[in-house]
């Protein structure tokens, strides 16, 4: 092969388009007669509804429809459970619209369609609501307290789930052990908070009885299942697109979010294409959160520092609703014993309801709690037995010649949690000499001269990633020569354009340029689950080479018949195809597509240039030989992965802290990345830097606040902080490559993996820093207030 | 702007207002609500809809454009605002359908975006921030650009980026002036 475009640093093909502001979003889609819709939302976070007046609002002129929940008819039944679980007893979804009770403030009301936004959001004002306040559930304290208010007043104790896991004897184990320390470490909420809010455009087609709708979505084949069922037709009359979209961490792989459905009801009711756009306010009430949960753990070690078992119970806060059933608090239970032989381990947990915001996967998705704990959990060792942190790791991690390792835990899909693949030690030994590790010390002694306070901070991980069930992918080549696959998945910002061009062009002997890619289009194809759970890559790139590996041999068969040769002897190169012995007699790709389709009437310049070439006349028998499956070069194919591949790195971070105001700043920042082969390191790193630089305001800037009456304080980027360019330092990436075995390309999953380490890396280097003060960091994410705060609380004690 | 209709009464405003302002070069006439905000001006009655909206409340600097040469963000002001004015927005700052900018340029060459909402309004701050610092070091850089914010690169192959199209700014600057 002439070229290898896996592993290349190959510019975007998206970006030129982007560049230029030609993207197509949700809210740049504007199509004629189109009317705008706008959301009635609860002020309160627990309140009976005892009446809704939308009378005013309908006799505005300009607006179309207001939908209230008696308007909805059938379609007001509970969005799906989209993954159940024997564990959780008590699962509640939301309705479109809240009918007698609202359980969070922001809670959808009301749907108000108007000729414009502006209009709509008129008539909002003019609906009146009479609510009877209920008391409220604020924190996952308040939810778990004796004799605490219910949020489904159905819901005994607040609890919808409970689950225990148990591996080896940690019970025995701990009580001979040597040491036996116990903790508490508290995890509060924050959001994903994509640039783009969600959105939906939807349109029915009375003509082609199609309904299509754009959202801003990560699960547009669900999507479309969803509505189709709902709407009562048939799922090819459905379209489901998401076009570009601005960011999505999770926060929009949910079905179903009200607006979902209201949106497209609005559409085949008006009989007009219906608009709605998040706007940011709307999103920090609205659009699902996570993080908050309570660690109780009990660990022991031995005077080697080895881990000997741990106890983990803890309360995980999944909002008003249990959408996404008890996948957060699972992946948090199982990624807890990360990259060490951990072989007694206890954890149960209990998922709370609160009034507030659903709880849906956020980047990282319960990992960063878990990674919190343990990595914890390895600095206090190292304290308590004076041992280096990171020899301590490195007593504890699983071997390279260990796996695959049977962690003895029900990971999120169901399955084992076996880890496939992993080189622990070589990525903290890469870490060590990029952070300077050995001589910082030094550096540290000289700055607490000068009253400077400096720390460093090390994490380590382990991330599930590439779950199932499958993702399929149709590769198709075309007259012109070019390419064209599509796939079920999803893009927001991942660059699957042009690493899934990479994938195929190497098999098709092609510039990914010609490669061009359709994601996110249930038209384009059918099947599908989404882009969540770092799986993309792993799961629809798995299933992308498949397709074109079909196509290539396909190729081969043609064009062996043309040159009258054997198919082994065929190769495809630079676009062209040919016998490996006469390169200067070639096809295009082109040039074999149309010979693959036995048509009496091909066109253009590449069906003409055929006919000049002196080539082998049809073989006698049905103009489609049986073996070659249809015409054209064209074949779909699906991935299953047996189970996940696990991903790992390790995360160091120098940093310095001013006792006097509680600022932290980063002074150097390095990422070791273990995600297999990597198709782009451009993209692989990017995906990384973005990670980080969420995981270090999920660390230090951003926490949601709730009050006690279960209202959002901080919703406004003015009060909530997103890391800007002054907050996150220039960071240093470097990658390991521990191929899959379970992959045909030995990818694994590199979306969530930069947001993991950090929190814990951060409390460490704090620790680290403020040792002369003997803090012990236990909470994420932390501010500066709060920083100051425990300084002054711990000086007091 | 608004009229009284008698002595004594409540003041009355106009709902409507004709609007003149170039965009990108082109002159263009509208009679708008008074009410509408620039970004939906430029957005839905423009078509330009590579000015992006993030936030509506001045924070996250996607909607950044330029007024009279400086940056602005189009979700805090009124179109009325830009009467007889001059803007420039992302679809106007190459010079043809097939060029990119020498900034667009940089940000392709530095991987500099991922999802792209974010990218226009980062791309016009930049514009603006480059003609006043033709020669930036990194921590100008990132002064420069603290009112964008953009939740998918972690910004440091955005200050790459705007570093590369320093350069190539000047090198055409200096060719220009040679010439």
């Amino acid at each position: 092969m002439a070229t290898r475009w896996f592993g290349a640093p190959v510019q975007r093909s998206e970006d030129p388009r982007l560049l230029r502001g030609r993207g197509t979003y949700v809210d740049d889609i504007d199509l004629p007669e189109m009317v705008h819709a706008a959301v009635l939302r609860s002020p309160y976070a627990h309140a009976r509804i005892k009446r809704i007046d939308a009378s005013a609002a309908r006799a505005l002129p300009g607006v179309h429809l207001v939908l209230t929940a008696e308007d909805l008819g059938e379609l007001l039944e509970p969005s799906p459970l989209l993954v159940p679980h024997p564990a959780l007893t008590q699962p509640r979804t939301q309705l479109p619209l809240a009918r007698d009770e609202v359980h969070y403030a922001g809670a959808a009301v009301a749907f108000v369609v108007a000729e414009d936004r502006y209009l709509a959001e008129d008539a909002l004002e003019l609906i009146d609501v009479d609510y009877e306040p209920l008391p409220v559930v604020a924190s996952l304290e308040q939810a778990a307290a004796e004799g605490a208010p219910l949020v489904h007043a159905d819901v005994p104790g607040n609890v919808a789930a409970h689950l225990v896991q148990r591996v080896g004897d940690p019970e025995g184990v701990m009580a001979s052990a040597p040491h036996v320390l116990r903790e508490r470490f508290v995890m509060e909420r924050g959001s994903a908070m994509p640039m783009e809010g969600r959105g939906v455009v939807a349109r029915w087609d009375p003509h082609e009885g199609m309904l299509t709708c754009w959202m801003s979505t990560q699960g547009p084949i669900p999507i479309r299942n969803g509505l189709a069922a709902m709407f009562r037709l048939p799922e090819h009359k459905v379209r489901v697109v998401a076009p570009d979209v601005g960011g999505g961490f999770g926060t929009k792989i949910m079905m179903f979010y009200p607006e979902e459905i209201l949106t497209p009801l609005a559409a085949l009711r008006l009989g007009r294409p219906v608009k709605w756009i998040e706007d940011r306010a709307e999103h920090f009430l609205s659009a699902n959160q996570e993080r908050g949960q309570i660690h109780d753990v009990e660990y022991a070690f031995d005077d080697q520092g080895i881990l000997l078992a741990v106890r983990d119970v803890f309360l995980h806060d999944t909002g008003a609703y249990t959408p996404y059933g008890i996948i957060v608090p699972i992946i948090t239970a199982c990624t807890l014993p990360g990259p060490y032989r951990l072989r007694h381990y206890y954890s149960e947990f209990k998922v709370l309801y609160t009034n507030k915001v659903p709880v849906s996967p956020y980047r990282g998705a319960g990992r960063p709690h878990a990674v919190f704990v343990m990595e914890r959990i390895m600095d206090r060792i190292a304290a308590e037995l004076g041992l280096d942190p990171l020899e301590v790791r490195s007593r504890n991690f699983i071997r390279p010649d260990e796996f695959p390792w049977d962690v003895g835990l029900v990971y999120q899909d169901g399955g084992p949690t076996i880890y496939d693949s992993g080189n622990y030690q070589a990525g903290l030994e890469r870490l060590k000499e990029a952070l300077g590790y050995e001589q910082f010390r030094e550096e540290q002694r000289r700055a607490r001269e000068q009253g400077r306070y400096l720390g460093i901070g090390v994490a380590c991980y382990v991330e599930g990633t590439g779950i199932g069930p499958y993702e399929g992918a149709q590769v198709r080549v075309e007259s012109d020569g070019r390419v064209y696959v599509s796939t079920g998945v999803t893009t927001q910002g991942q660059a699957h354009q042009t690493t899934f061009a990479q994938i195929v062009a190497d098999q098709l002997g092609v510039d990914p340029r010609d490669v061009l890619v359709t994601t996110g289009d249930s038209q384009a194809f059918y099947w599908g689950v989404g882009t969540f759970a770092s799986r993309a890559a792993t799961v629809a790139g798995s299933a992308i080479h498949l397709a074109a590996v079909k196509v290539r041999e396909k190729a081969k068969q043609v064009a062996a018949d043309l040159f009258e040769a054997s198919p082994e002897d065929i190769e495809l190169a630079d676009g062209k195809v040919f016998v490996r012995d006469a390169p200067h007699r070639a096809l295009t790709l082109g040039q074999v597509a149309i010979a693959s389709n036995p048509l009496r009437y091909s066109y253009g310049e590449n069906a003409r240039k055929l006919m000049q070439m002196q080539l082998a006349g049809p073989r006698p028998g049905p103009a489609l030989p049986e073996e070659r499956g249809g015409p054209g070069l064209e074949a779909t194919a699906f991935y299953s992965p047996p189970r996940g591949t696990f991903a790992s790195g390790v995360h160091g971070a120098i940093v310095e802290v001013d006792p006097r105001t509680g600022m932290v700043t980063f002074l150097k920042y390095v990422a070791v990345h273990d995600c297999g082969r990597v198709i782009n390191p451009l993209v692989v790193e990017g995906q990384v830097h973005g990670g980080v630089a969420q995981g270090i305001g999920g660390a230090f800037y951003e926490r949601l606040v709730f009050n006690e009456e279960g209202q959002l304080l901080n919703g406004s980027f003015m009060d909530y902080l997103l890391p800007t360019v002054e907050e996150i330092p220039p960071l240093q990436v470097e990658h390991v490559e521990t191929p899959s075995p379970l992959n045909p390309l030995g990818v694994k999953g590199a979306g969530e993996a930069g947001t993991i380490p950090v929190a814990a890396l951060f409390a460490s280097a704090l620790d680290d820093a403020l040792a002369p003060f003997g803090l012990r960091i236990r909470e994420m994410p932390l501010d500066p207030c709060l920083l100051q705060q425990l300084l002054k609380e711990h000086q007091n004690t | 702007m608004y009229a009284f209709d008698e002595p004594g009464s409540p003041p009355q405003f106009c709902e409507e207002y004709d609007l003149t302002v170039t965009v990108n070069g082109c002159l263009y006439q509208r009679r708008i609500p008074v009410r509408l905000l620039l970004s939906d001006f430029l957005r839905h009655e423009l078509h330009l809809t590579g000015t992006h909206v993030g936030c509506e409340h001045g924070v996250c600097g996607c909607c950044t454009v330029l007024l009279n040469g400086e940056a602005v963000r189009s979700c805090l002001l009124l179109a009325v605002q830009v009467d007889n004015m001059a803007l420039t927005t992302i679809e106007g700052l190459a010079g043809s359908a097939e060029e990119l900018h020498p900034i667009q340029r940089a940000f392709q060459e530095k991987h500099a975006l991922q999802c792209g909402f974010c990218t226009p309004g980062f791309i016009m701050s930049v514009h603006a921030f480059l003609h006043e610092h033709p020669d930036p070091d990194e921590r100008q850089i990132r002064q420069g650009l603290a009112g964008n914010l953009c939740r998918c690169t972690g910004y440091q192959n955005i200050v790459e980026a705007v570093k590369l199209a320093a350069r190539y700014l000047r090198s055409s600057q200096s060719q220009k002036e040679e010439a």
